[in-house]
């Protein structure tokens, strides 16, 4: 870490986070949602995780917001302003408790880049050391995804494959 | 090096600060396309700068390359939308 330019970062998602929940109609709550995506792609850019940015970046930001107003022309009325009730008490005083025990669980998570962390000192080192000569692939990360975990990753791409079946027997246009 | 691009991180990330106050605060549905496309012009900016300070530029390309794109795709389904079902 150079310097904590997370904070910035932070302190954009809280505010589109808080706008997406606190705006009058659906569309501006949609375009809001993906602002906040994008925001958070950034903070996964600003710690390392390229991978996981693009991802957000490309389906949160991008798709998300595409698939969303897909569902909104879809089912809603021409007049799609909200009208929500209250927060009920128990939200209200549970939520803010449990983010607090959240955050003192956190103190005892190893730091970011520790390399006696479990994390970082129980399997990964196999992995580096022997993928190579397992699986004849340079890139690390393409040959846990695609041969040590690849039951996992082909059960992955049937959910993702029913989702699309789905996604496109629901949106057709009716032949007329 | 490092100073410099702390600064030009902190200014973009107030020029979007400027851009996400009329996203959030716009009256009508046109203020937020508009502050959201001001936001992406700076976001694709801030990704590469990103990239420059891990010294990773080429990996940080493709994300922005591939947020601009989309971004421009979630805009046209914005107006679409629009164009099919009137302002609300």
């Amino acid at each position: 870490m150079i310097f904590s330019f997370e904070i910035p970062l932070l302190i954009l998602l809280l505010l589109t986070a808080a706008g997406a929940i606190l705006v009058k109609d659906l569309m501006s709550a949609i375009l809001l949602l993906g602002c906040y995506s994008f925001f958070l792609s950034l903070v996964w850019a600003w710690l390392g995780a390229v991978d996981v940015a693009f991802v957000e970046a490309v389906v949160g930001a991008g798709l998300a917001t595409v698939l969303f107003l897909l569902t909104l022309f879809g089912t809603a009325p021409k007049d799609s302003r909200l009208r929500r009730p209250p927060p009920p008490m128990a939200a209200l005083i549970g939520l803010p408790l449990l983010g607090i025990l959240l955050l003192y669980a956190a103190k005892d998570l190893p730091q970011f880049g520790d390399p006696n962390s479990p994390a970082n000192s129980h399997i990964s080192p196999t992995y580096l050391e022997q993928s190579f000569h397992d699986t004849h692939t340079p890139n690390v990360v393409t040959s846990v995804l695609m041969d040590y975990r690849s039951l996992d990753t082909m059960v992955e791409t049937v959910v993702i494959f029913t989702a699309g079946i789905a996604c496109v027997l629901l949106l057709r246009r009716k032949a007329s | 090096m490092n100073t410099f691009f702390l600064f030009v991180l902190l200014t973009l990330a107030v020029l979007i600060g400027a851009y996400l106050y009329r996203v959030l605060q716009g009256p009508t549905i046109f203020d937020r396309v508009l502050g959201l496309n001001g936001i992406s012009t700076k976001a694709i900016i801030l990704l590469i700068l990103i990239g420059s300070v891990h010294e990773r530029v080429d990996m940080f390309i493709d994300i922005s390359t591939g947020y601009a794109l989309l971004n421009l795709v979630g805009a046209l389904a914005v107006a679409k939308y629009l164009e099919q079902k009137g302002l609300p």
